[in-house]
């Protein structure tokens, strides 16, 4: 079967750093694939070649069958990529549920519609992606007064409201408490599962990572040096010993624990 | 073409280049450290010449030498430094942090200020300079006379160049001012030394732009009105060159100035045509001038400055805009002649001003030559109706609002490929440009006098009549376009503003909705034009100057950005108390001015926004806070 998203040799210079080299791999719907690496290895660069905000030096980037290198981001989340920001961007000035209506609107193609008041437009859809992220009750909030918790999981609910085939994450649960962590990263991926949506994420968290995960890849300055099974990533030496460390081994051997005790 | 005169333009060409030059390094290096555009820089210049033209003369008294008139010289841009300096510590250093619109208003109020004080101090005639000693005479190149005083101010752009890059490379001062221009953090870090390195800054600049205008002397008269003159041909050279960038201020300098030199001989009058052609190429392939780099697109943390939640009208808020416009419908029954001329006046701004803040308020577009549309339609309705065609005023009044949204198309095109600070300066340089061309079209336009005899149909002649003309047009516009806030196009608008990145990640063509939006506020700014060429019975070019921008500026910002309805008041508000006062006073620029920064430090949200804050403080929640400066500070 042919891979959901398949990504071939992907550079990315900026100046004299090298942010991707010969990045390559693939991701099949329902999938959950992670990268890992440390700080300013590459990772943000390579959802934003993914999601049209960089455009790559060379390499391709290939949606179900379809080649989206270099398109800007608003065509690619046509073709079916929601994505979230390692800093989260929501419309800061609207009300949680204006969020998600105004990616119901751009979905339907009706941004440059002045008939109607838009607070009329799709605000029971908008309310029901809300629910599948829990923020239903809070859907006449400002976003601007929410906790920043809160405000990952709008942006997740707007990404999702265009019924996307891929989701890219960056960081999701960055500046989350443990537990807030589990639950979004548990909830991405029952959404993922459930409505067969690939998702290609990052995270500094062991306990995400590990615990939920198919696949991973280790990125270290722009190159890929491990990849496979959380297993097999875990117990890779030189993972071990560029990135993980003791510590980052320790962890990801507990959560392997409890993924495989919660199965 | 012969050689000799060939090599004649290209002297003087470099000449003017490297006057521009100096003053335009100032201007891209105080943007560089400080990330402000200084309006006041035109001014500095000003005072530059005004200062030589006051102490060249008493020191050529003692001697007549060449090293006096340079003593001169370089102490009127000393001096002209200390007032960058003040500057930085009276005012600069309370909105570092301020939102770029009151950044810019705030400056633009210095300008103001300083013309009165010129005006007072030196008087509103021109002051003619004392030329070089020694260097008076002309010298032969190739059987043509070139004066020697040009000749040797070729070699002082240069001679600038070398000595900045010397000070940014060798001095501490130097390397912490280019650390500054390429990295925002760095300058975070600094703690004590930042006060020290942006006072600095601002000396070095003010200083730069006072040499430019005291070299100035021997070729050009002091006057009132080389501080906007300059200004804008600083902002092209910095916008062309890349903001913050020393070097690409010299190469855009000489390629303006070369490009004016030669283009001459082609298209006589229309240099400045050439220049906004070439402006608009380097945009289009560069975005941030030839040797600028990219302002690094940042999420938004703290909350825009323009309206937030938008709230339909209460029962009571409906009563009281009724109320508001039936009283304002009676004017012409109840009121004498003086009432019906401001109220026409007052509906005509308010369309302007509401239309701008669709832009500023809603779009988060800063715009600061919103003139350009509301003079560009009152042209055409004008120009229509007095030329050969002599078209009645309802032709003229359809074509006002094509022609402004035609010009809002045109340069709104370049406009929102840029954001933020370029964009505002875009805007500025394009309405400048506008003024130009209508300034200088004397044939056409009437230069600076117009044309006069624009008068209604028979049937609207009076003023009663044409009052009810304008306030079914203008009214009617104003509740289509606050109709638009609230429409997904209004919201796509808001959304883009708030978030491009996330905006553009939903599917959204940001470029696309701005320039539509910039086409309807430019087609309700030139129907507003249009509506008061017909009141004035005339057209001017201060109808499309700059300071009728700032008027617009300040019309929303009396009312506050922050509202859907504040631009009324605001326009009401303005309008009344400059048509009362101005006639009173010599000083209003000044006054002006001070309210402008009175405004952006304390009062930034204007009466609307006052008004919703005292009714949340008496109802439920905190009050949020009153200044931006207080909004950065609260989410940095
Ligand atoms: N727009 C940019 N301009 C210049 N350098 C960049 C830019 N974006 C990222 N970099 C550099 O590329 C490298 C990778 O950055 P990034 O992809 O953000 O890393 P990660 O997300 O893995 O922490 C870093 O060295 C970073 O400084
Ligand atoms: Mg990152």
């Amino acid at each position: 079967m042919q891979p959901l998203l398949s990504v071939t040799g992907l550079e990315k210079r900026f100046g004299g750093v090298t942010a991707g080299k010969d990045v390559t791999f693939s991701l099949a719907a329902g999938e959950m694939l992670a990268i890992i690496g440390p700080n300013g290895a590459g990772k943000s660069t390579t959802f934003n070649m993914v999601g049209g905000q960089l455009t790559p030096d060379a390499g391709s980037i290939v949606l179900a069958g379809q080649d989206i290198t270099g398109k800007p981001p608003r065509e690619i989340w046509r073709l079916g990529v929601g994505r979230t920001f390692q800093i989260a961007q929501t419309f800061i000035s609207m009300s949680v549920v204006e969020n998600v209506q105004m990616a119901l609107i751009s979905h339907h193609g009706q941004t440059r519609s002045v008939k109607e008041a838009a607070t009329r437009l799709h605000r029971d859809a908008a309310i029901g992606f809300l629910a599948r992220v829990g923020m239903a009750d809070m859907a006449d909030r400002p976003v601007n007064e929410l906790a920043y918790g809160d405000v990952k999981r709008v942006e997740l609910a707007i990404a999702l409201a265009s019924e996307p085939k891929l989701l890219l994450m960056d960081e999701p649960t960055a500046g989350m408490a443990p537990k807030e962590r589990t639950a979004l990263m548990q909830l991405t991926s029952d959404i993922a599962r459930a409505h067969g949506i690939g998702v290609l994420f990052t995270e500094h968290d062991m306990d995400s990572v590990f615990g939920h995960a198919d696949r991973i890849l280790v990125l270290v300055r722009g190159e890929i040096i491990a990849t496979g099974t959380p297993d097999e990533v875990r117990s890779n030496q030189r993972v071990k010993q560029v990135y993980l460390g003791e510590a980052g081994s320790q962890a990801a051997l507990k959560a392997r624990r409890q993924a495989a005790e919660a199965h | 073409m012969d050689l000799s005169f060939f090599v004649i333009q290209t002297l003087s060409g470099l000449a003017s280049a490297s006057s521009l030059f100096v003053i335009a390094s100032g201007l891209t290096i105080v943007f560089g450290v400080t990330r402000i555009v200084n309006f006041a820089h035109g001014s500095f210049y000003m005072l530059g010449a005004y200062m030589a033209v006051t102490i060249v003369p008493w020191l050529l008294e003692f001697d007549r030498s060449p090293t006096l008139f340079f003593v001169g010289v370089l102490a009127s841009a000393l001096v002209v430094g200390v007032l960058g300096v003040i500057m930085e510590v009276v005012l600069l250093r309370r909105i570092y942090r301020v939102p770029e619109l009151f950044q810019l208003l705030a400056t633009f109020g210095v300008v103001l200020i300083v013309q009165d004080v010129v005006l007072k101090i030196w008087g509103p005639v021109d002051i003619t300079g004392p030329r070089a000693p020694g260097m008076r005479h002309g010298i032969e190149i190739l059987g043509q006379r070139f004066p020697a005083y040009e000749l040797f101010l070729i070699f002082v752009g240069p001679a600038v160049l070398g000595a900045l890059l010397l000070i940014m490379h060798k001095t501490r001062f130097g390397v912490l001012i280019r650390a500054a221009t390429q990295d925002r953090e760095m300058v975070g870090a600094l703690g004590v030394n930042q006060a020290m390195l942006f006072t600095g800054t601002l000396f070095l600049g003010a200083f730069l732009a006072g040499l430019g205008g005291a070299l100035q002397i021997p070729r050009l008269p002091a006057n009132t009105g080389m501080d906007l003159s300059i200004i804008t041909e600083a902002f092209v050279v910095t916008v062309i060159g890349g903001m913050g960038s020393v070097p690409g201020a010299f190469i855009a300098a000489l390629i303006i100035k070369m490009l004016e030199a030669f283009g001459i001989l082609i298209f006589p009058k229309i240099t400045l045509v050439l220049v906004f052609l070439l402006m608009a190429v380097v945009l289009v392939v560069k975005p941030w001038g030839l040797m600028g780099k990219p302002e690094v697109a940042s999420g938004r943390a703290v909350l825009p400055e323009g309206i937030l939640n938008l709230k339909g009208f209460s029962r009571k808020e409906t009563m009281v805009w009724v109320v508001l416009t039936l009283a304002l419908l009676l004017v012409p029954i109840l009121g004498d002649t003086y009432k019906v001329k401001v109220g026409i006046e007052i509906m005509v701004f308010a369309l302007a001003a509401f239309s701008l803040n669709l832009l500023i308020g809603n779009g988060g577009i800063v715009s600061f030559g919103h003139a350009a549309y509301f003079g560009v339609g009152a042209y055409a309705a004008g120009l229509l109706v007095t030329g050969p065609l002599k078209a009645p005023m309802e032709l003229a009044l359809v074509a006002a609002p094509l022609a402004g949204g035609l010009a809002a198309a045109l340069f709104g095109y370049f406009i929102v490929r840029l954001s933020g600070i370029y964009l505002a300066m875009l805007t500025l340089a394009f309405a400048q440009i506008t003024y130009a061309i209508f300034f200088q079209w004397v044939e056409v336009t009437g230069g600076d006098n117009g044309v006069v005899g624009v008068w209604p149909s028979r049937w609207a002649a009076t003023r009663e009549v044409y009052f009810y003309v304008v306030a079914v047009l203008a009214l009617t516009s104003i509740v289509a376009l606050r109709h638009l806030f609230y429409t997904p196009f209004g919201y796509t608008l808001r959304a883009a503003r708030d978030s491009a990145n996330r905006a553009d990640a939903i599917g959204i063509d940001v470029k696309t909705h701005r320039w539509l939006a910039f086409i309807v506020a430019g087609a309700a700014a030139g129907l507003a034009g249009g509506l008061y060429s017909f009141s004035k019975g005339s057209i001017d070019p201060t109808m499309i100057s700059i300071a009728m921008s700032i008027d617009f500026l300040m019309m929303i910002l009396t009312g506050g950005i922050q509202t859907v309805m504040g631009p009324l008041v605001g326009t009401a508000v303005f309008h009344s108390v400059k048509d009362f006062f101005m006639p009173l006073t010599d000083f209003w620029r000044f006054f002006l001015g001070v309210s402008i920064i009175a405004i952006v430090l304390i009062f930034p949200k204007g009466v609307v926004g006052a008004l919703d804050g005292l009714r949340e403080r008496l109802g439920r929640r905190a009050p949020t806070p009153a200044t931006p400066a207080a909004v950065a500070r609260e989410t940095a």
